[in-house]
């Protein structure tokens, strides 16, 4: 056994806009009885008013590695209390980790990538975003964090769904799928959720990419003026070697506008499913499990980002194929 | 043949030292363990939380620890436990000794001096504070930062000192000269900085990041884990380690998590990530096993003052204490 051999501890990434209801569903995590012992890394103290030796107070602490590369900021300080945390293993069963209503979802996401250590130890199960389903709009259209962190999203937590109607929340749906269609929605009311729906869900929901139509988003579906945009590609048995030749190319040359990618792919010759998950210029891919009989081999790509060329993703992806 | 005495606490070991000829661990459960005899073992209960580091004096007479309770301690040879200071709410997880019953201890962007007579000195800082550690006097303290390392004057007048360079430092050693100052990286690589001229020195080539380091005596070598080998760089030149080549000890195919430099001897004791422990010779590499691989990654590593014993601690809880005479 070594270190990289012990298992991994599930973190959930914990982001949304102020006044979205993100404290009050820390709050639920942090007193319901779910089973699970949290160890929380929140950045307003006083908001949390639990005592609980598990709650860490941090400020965050953002840096690039010294490579250069402006896609590598990564947060000092969640490396720091992670390797801490690790001194009282057996303690806790996950960690969650609040990120300000205002930050920047990708330096947290990053410092997963980055960072052997935190790496070897941790696992990043999902980022949860909290929106407020009255004020979403609003957001998208002054904030490009409020869209940051929709497009980071593997589960949307749509709160506030008592305050709008119908209609209204179609189209907050609608404008959450533009963004970001992968992304599990879950609708409620002062975050009244089954905690088990949003938490320990395993790397990331992979049967949503598998029902996102491809191209769900070309310019005709284009509903309003944002700028995060994202593209679902579809193909059949790729090359492996073509496949990661290209991907390695696209993430160096559309990093800074990639936010991020996920996808699973069905390579000639290989008997597993190999998932890849990008955020900017950082991509990771392991096999998963073998394609079960009579399932269809087929690879699915999401990219979501900034300003990106659909066109080229689209075109590089198909002369990937077999 | 070297003896081992084997011990087992349930709890990850983050320090294990020796006050005078009694070893003492400090525990990820906040407790502390005094003894080496594993049927009667004195638990002392010095932390709420965890504990997050340790450092002896430099008396040897006492263990300082901090953790995240907020409390940084000393607990002496007997037991008896006293607090320092406290920080409510503040993980404690940056903790160095210096001269004259000096403690440092560092929490987010403050660092902190407690000075023998009880008085506490604040260092705040614009980033956070990776590490801090005493020059040789201890009149200045040295801290890592982000982009940058800074020197403080603990107690005298004077504008602190940046040395920068870009990347987040992660802890701080001066050489025992006082001539040298070198950090820890968040990168795979130390730096370093001749104090006199700010000269920078790059010490990379690290396959992980460096998180153990130790200086042999009179300060020759710097010893540094974060390879499948002891790296040790030669300060014993004007320049210190600009332009040379480090020695490999002990290069084995897989990683080294701690080393400990002998009291005396230019001995280095190397401790891997699969439980190997072995010691090595500077001079001619002749090299010792002291414990077999468990399985599991050497976390704390210590000489005893008459250079004797080594106390040894692991992330499973596990500790030894080996006694290297024949």
């Amino acid at each position: 056994m070594t270190l990289a051999a012990s298992s991994p501890i599930p973190v959930t990434v914990l982001t949304g806009y102020l006044g979205a209801g993100k404290t009050t569903l820390l709050n639920r995590i942090l007193t319901e009885d779910h089973g699970k012992k949290y160890a929380v890394i929140v950045n307003e103290f006083g908001e949390v008013g639990i005592d609980n030796d598990l709650v860490v107070d941090t400020d965050e602490e953002i840096f690039e590695m010294n490579n250069g590369c402006i896609c590598c900021t990564v947060r000092g300080d969640l490396i720091r209390i992670i390797d801490g945390l690790m001194k009282r293993k057996g303690r806790f069963d996950a960690i969650l980790i609040e990120t300000t209503g205002l930050a920047d979802p990708a330096p947290v996401a990053q410092t997963f990538f980055m960072d052997d250590d935190v790496r070897a130890r941790t696992r990043l199960d999902a980022v949860v975003t909290v929106v407020d389903a009255k004020h979403l709009k609003d957001r998208l259209e002054d904030s490009p964090e409020a869209e940051d962190q929709v497009a980071f999203a593997d589960v949307i937590l749509l709160n506030k769904v008592d305050l709008v109607d119908a209609a209204e929340l179609a189209a907050v749906k609608l404008e959450i799928r533009a963004i970001n269609p992968y992304a599990r929605i879950v609708e409620t009311e002062r975050c009244k959720v089954e905690l088990d729906a949003i938490l320990d869900k395993g790397a990331f929901d992979l049967n949503r990419i598998l029902t996102v139509e491809p191209d769900f988003l070309t310019d005709d579906h284009h509903h309003h003026d944002e700028d995060v945009r994202s593209i679902s590609l579809k193909a059949g048995e790729l090359d492996a070697e073509k496949f990661f030749d290209w991907i390695g190319k696209e993430t160096q040359a559309q990093g800074a506008k990639i936010l991020r990618l996920k996808g699973i792919m069905a390579f000639k010759g290989d008997p597993d499913r190999y998932v890849v998950q990008g955020v900017h210029m950082l991509i990771e891919g392991d096999h998963q499990r073998a394609w079960k009989d009579g399932e269809p081999r087929e690879s699915r790509l999401v990219f979501i980002g900034r300003e990106l060329d659909w066109d080229a993703l689209k075109s590089g992806f198909e002369s990937c194929r077999v | 043949m070297p003896s081992t005495i084997d011990l087992a606490f349930g709890a990850y070991v983050v320090g294990a030292e020796f006050l005078g000829a009694r070893p003492i661990f400090a525990l990820g459960d906040g407790t502390v363990r005094l003894g080496d005899d594993p049927t009667a073992m004195r638990t002392v209960f010095a932390h709420e939380g965890g504990i997050l580091a340790a450092s002896l004096t430099l008396d040897q007479k006492a263990l300082v620890t901090s953790g995240d309770d907020g409390r940084v301690v000393s607990i002496a040879a007997d037991g008896t436990v006293t607090l320092l200071a406290e920080k409510k709410a503040k993980w404690i997880d940056q903790l160095a000794t210096g001269p004259q019953g000096a403690v440092a201890f560092a929490s987010g962007r403050m660092a902190w001096v407690r000075t023998a007579d009880g008085k506490l000195l604040e260092f705040p800082h614009d980033k956070a504070v990776g590490g801090v550690g005493f020059l040789p006097k201890g009149l200045r303290l040295a801290t890592a930062s982000v982009d940058k390392a800074m020197l403080h004057w603990v107690t005298a007048k004077g504008d602190p000192v940046e040395l920068g360079w870009k990347g987040g430092h992660t802890g701080v050693t001066a050489s025992p000269d006082g001539r040298f100052l070198v950090t820890t990286m968040q990168e795979t690589a130390l730096h370093g900085w001749r104090i006199e001229d700010a000269k920078h020195m790059r010490m990379t080539g690290y396959p992980a990041k460096v998180k153990s380091i130790s200086w042999s005596t009179k300060g020759r070598w710097l010893a540094t884990s974060g390879a499948n080998a002891a790296i040790l760089w030669p300060f014993v030149a004007k320049d210190g380690p600009m332009g040379k080549s480090p020695m490999q000890l002990g290069p084995m195919p897989k990683l080294v998590t701690r080393v400990a430099c002998h009291p005396s001897e230019e001995v280095c004791a190397i401790g891997y990530e699969d439980g190997l422990v072995v010691a090595v010779r500077i001079p001619d590499q002749a090299e010792v096993m002291l414990r077999q691989p468990s399985g599991e990654p050497v976390t704390a590593l210590s000489w005893s003052p008459d250079g004797l014993r080594l106390a040894v601690g692991l992330e499973s809880g596990r500790a030894a204490v080996i006694d290297i005479r024949d």
